[in-house]
């Protein structure tokens, strides 16, 4: 009885041995394959607004098709990520749907970096409802009420007698930036609003829900989705590529990728293609307005 | 000579030991430090009555609200929510495995519960986000479905196993002796149960209860995605309002604060906040293990 | 003798039928809450998991082809984590449980460590966001995303195997030394081989929250998209779980992708179950051998 005690302490231990060891080698061939693993110069981090987030991923899954020794990876995260990673020297490029603000210009020179700014396209704001919300447009004075809580039910502005669900995003967004500015000024927002941390989120709540407005950016827009023409002094317009680039949309703005003066070569190739008629016409099709 | 080999290995592997221990202790002191160095410098620039008592959070740089009120509010609806649907049927069920279930009804429900307990918090608000949040919405005609309630039922799905399986591990430890003495004295099953056995185990219970609150008080990415992230005090209808927890709050806005700004030091407060939150619920937990051992 | 119930025994039989009833119910409910959230992702899950889910790398967009660099993504972060928390855990529960003197500091120690077992994981995210990536300046990576993993479940393997240490009987070591076997022997051949199983418990748990946790990696390596797999430590990297929470809310056809998400999110629970039905195995192994603290 007790040598078969023994043995199975025995046992144990030679199987906790064997596992530790296994273990071990995993870990140390990880580790190896970390340390001879290639040199992250290649390497091209994109980080920020999740507007240009879609964007960005396609341009870069073509470039690479074409220059595969650079390695680039993208994240959301929101403009206002992007930039302060851009600030830290966390990133390479930093995505943007708003320009960057003076604060920000001055930490980043205290960090050493001198943002350069490339616009890579032009965007609208799509004021998007629900498909059977029967509103058609609105004017810029209504959409502040109601973000500001002026106007909280839908048959203020012409629709059913239904409570207004009213959606932004988050404070790191640039999208929701540019809105406040362009939309509201000084006028504060209301405090209850359904915040979503990206542009997709958005448009799954409002896809699904009847009292929901929220805003996007024109690219992502889609037939689950009903957009609102902005009525300005008795003109409609609807954020179409023609219409964004004139600005005659009122909520026209630029999408930028913002860098280091001193950007790494690879990123700054990057930044050419997108800029090339074949990088535009990405663009294009993406649903985003080109600058070319 | 073999003596004085198993010495010096016994007094070597002392000290490594005590290296090991403080070292690891010291680097998660080290989170607690940067906690309260980063909240001490916000309360440099920023009132602490005016964060205590603000009910508004707006970060933006107009604004520059940081208020807590709202996101304590969120944090404390949702886990309340969560506790009162899963404590008793963690409870309940964590009993009825431990002293209930046949052998064979046991060895299917502990792995069911570990299942649960395995399920990822994301895949949860996933979960939320895809059925629960239109479901509510059509069901109760609310503005949006990402309510309160959906973050306490994700939370309460959360919290149930590890409430069920650390209750049960207590529950199934109360020495035999102890019941079969209630038994001896004339108790049916029920009555030993609540009268010997849930006693016995209560400081094994409080602990699975407690580590449940700390689960729910602590997820972010399931209320992330289902409680609307409204930032306001729900004064009307607190659970079918959307609210937003100090975690989401956190995750939501970390990425883009730089460093040494005031909206860097406000995320670490509430990250503070919710920390001594914790360490509340945790004394309690110990109290309640204290009285339990002296009342012995 | 009497044969028949007493009103008082009546009473109590019919308060026991009520309580186990209520049990009965809660289990229950706990039985159909879980099949109904695995039935949901397996039933809209499978049908995206094909060989080419698993094997390829995100295509188009990410509407097409698999989710194999996220798959790597996870498991090496995982196995990274581990490796940290679970040496450093048992280290420390060891030296608290078998060598720290009672008093004060040890009672702080392990106050101090069941409020970091506790502490939310979004709080690991900023400190491993604002230590590891802006203080120390370490690169938004593997590493760091796995350094702040190992934190998060460092003070669970701590507290869990403190627990499985405790429950091996005190008679055990006495009945060691008194053979003449020194202390570290003990440990080392008869209190932990007997806590074994109290020990995989917690790195069951682990294994599950390293796997699922995104907050940790939010900001401190995890990328919405990375062409390759990560070919050192120091790249950022595609996982699970950061996967599917970007794909459902960050993405442009969230509604297209939703086959994606549902698979991802169904390649996550099975990697998790799988980990875990191992450690179960072996636990009920050593539990079969007699080693079991139980």
């Amino acid at each position: 009885m007790k040598k078969q005690g023994l043995q199975n302490i025995k046992n144990a231990n030679k199987s906790f041995a064997s596992v530790t060891i296994l273990a071990a080698l995993i870990l140390i061939s990880l580790i190896g394959a970390g340390c001879l693993g290639q040199e992250t110069d290649n390497n091209v981090v994109v980080s920020g607004s999740t507007s240009i987030l879609p964007l960005a991923q396609s341009l870069s899954e073509k470039y690479m098709e074409i220059h595969n020794e650079t390695v680039i990876s993208v994240k959301g995260g929101g403009s206002g990520t992007g930039i302060a990673e851009l600030i830290d020297g966390s990133n390479d490029i930093a995505m943007a749907s708003r320009k960057i603000k003076d604060t920000e210009v001055t930490n980043a020179q205290a960090n050493g970096i001198n943002p350069v700014e490339h616009m890579i396209a032009k965007d609208g704001i799509a004021v998007i409802v629900h498909p059977a919300n029967p509103v058609k447009n609105l004017t810029l004075e209504q959409l502040q009420k109601i973000y500001s809580g002026e106007i909280r039910n839908w048959s203020e502005v012409g629709g059913n007698d239904e409570e207004i669900a009213a959606i932004a995003r988050d404070s790191s967004s640039g999208t929701q930036e540019f809105f406040t500015e362009a939309v509201m000024g000084d006028v504060e927002l209301r405090s209850d609003l359904i915040t979503q941390s990206a542009t997709g989120a958005v448009t799954q709540e409002v896809m699904q829900n009847q009292k929901a407005i929220g805003f996007i950016n024109a690219a992502y827009q889609n037939a689950n989705l009903k957009t609102i023409g902005l009525d300005v002094n008795g003109t409609v317009f609807m954020p179409t590529e023609e219409n964004v680039l004139s600005e005659k949309y009122p909520l026209s703005r630029g999408l930028y990728l913002y860098t280091d003066a001193n950007v790494k070569e690879q990123a700054d190739e990057f930044i050419q293609y997108i800029f090339s008629t074949e990088g535009q016409k990405i663009v294009r099709e993406m649903g985003y307005t080109a600058v070319q | 000579m073999k003596r004085n080999m198993r010495n010096f290995n016994e007094k070597t592997m002392k000290f490594l030991f005590f290296i090991g221990g403080i070292g690891t202790i010291l680097i998660l002191l080290l989170i607690c430090f940067f906690l309260l160095a980063e909240t001490a410098n916000f309360l440099k620039t920023y009132p602490i009555w005016d964060f205590l008592t603000g009910t508004e959070w707006k970060p933006d740089e107009a604004s520059r609200k940081f208020g807590l009120l709202p996101l304590l509010a969120g944090t404390f609806i949702t886990t309340f929510g969560a506790v009162l649907l899963a404590v008793p049927i963690g409870i309940l069920s964590a009993v009825y495995i431990a002293e209930l279930a046949g052998p064979k009804t046991a060895e299917i429900l502990k792995p069911a519960v570990e299942l649960l307990a395995g399920i990822p918090s994301v895949v949860l608000g996933f979960f939320g986000l895809v059925l629960l949040v239109p479901t509510f919405q059509s069901a109760f005609d609310l503005t949006t479905g990402q309510t309160a309630l959906t973050g306490s039922i994700i939370l309460a799905i959360m919290a149930l196993p590890t409430i069920i399986s650390v209750s049960e591990d207590a529950i199934s430890s109360v020495p035999a002796s102890l019941k079969q003495g209630s038994f001896a004295l004339g108790s049916n099953h029920w009555q030993t149960i609540y009268k010997v056995t849930i006693p016995a185990a209560l400081s094994g219970i409080s602990a699975a209860v407690i580590l449940g609150v700390g689960r729910a008080i602590g997820e972010t990415m399931a209320v992330m995605m289902v409680t609307g992230n409204m930032a306001i005090i729900p004064w009307s209808e607190p659970f079918l309002s959307s609210v937003r927890t100090i975690t989401a709050t956190i995750a939501l806005e970390m990425g883009e604060v730089a460093q040494g700004t005031e909206h860097y030091y406000a995320l670490f407060t509430i990250g503070a906040v919710l920390f001594l939150l914790t360490i509340i619920i945790n004394g309690i937990a110990d109290a309640v293990k204290r009285k339990h051992h002296r009342g012995e | 003798m009497k044969t028949g119930k007493t009103a008082y025994r009546k009473k109590q039989d019919a308060y026991q039928k009520i309580a186990f009833g209520l049990m009965k119910i809660s289990t229950a409910v706990v039985v159909m809450v879980l099949l109904l959230i695995i039935g949901d992702i397996v039933i809209k899950g499978a049908p995206s998991l094909t060989i080419e889910f698993l094997t390829q790398m995100p295509k188009n967009q990410m509407t097409e082809g698999g989710i194999l660099s996220c798959l790597v993504g996870t498991i090496e972060l995982v196995i990274l984590a581990l490796s940290v928390a679970v040496p450093l855990g048992i280290v420390a529960a060891v030296y608290l449980t078998e060598y720290a003197s009672e008093g004060k500091v040890k009672r702080f120690v392990e106050q101090a460590v069941n409020n970091l077992a506790g502490t939310p994981s979004i709080v690991f995210g900023l400190f491993g966001m604002a230590f590891f990536v802006k203080y120390i300046g370490l690169p938004q990576s593997l590493l760091t995303s796995s350094l702040t993993m190992g934190l998060l479940i460092l003070p669970v393997i701590i507290r869990t195997t403190q627990e499985a240490l405790l429950s091996v009987p005190q008679s055990y070591r006495d009945a060691s030394m008194a053979l003449g076997i020194t202390k570290w022997e003990t440990i080392r051949h008869v209190v932990l081989p007997a806590a074994y199983s109290g020990m995989l418990t917690g790195i069951i748990i682990s294994i599950g929250r390293a796997a699922g946790e995104t907050a940790p990696i939010l900001l401190t390596g995890a990328v919405y998209f990375y062409p390759k797999l990560p070919d050192s430590v120091f790249s950022p990297f595609m996982a699970l779980s950061y996967h599917l929470y970007v794909m459902a809310t960050e993405g442009m056809n969230i509604e297209l992708t939703r086959g994606i998400q549902y698979g991802t999110a169904l390649v996550l629970i099975i990697l998790v179950f799988s980990m875990n039905l191992i450690a179960v195995g072996l636990r009920r192994h050593y539990r079969k051998k007699g080693i079991g603290s139980n």
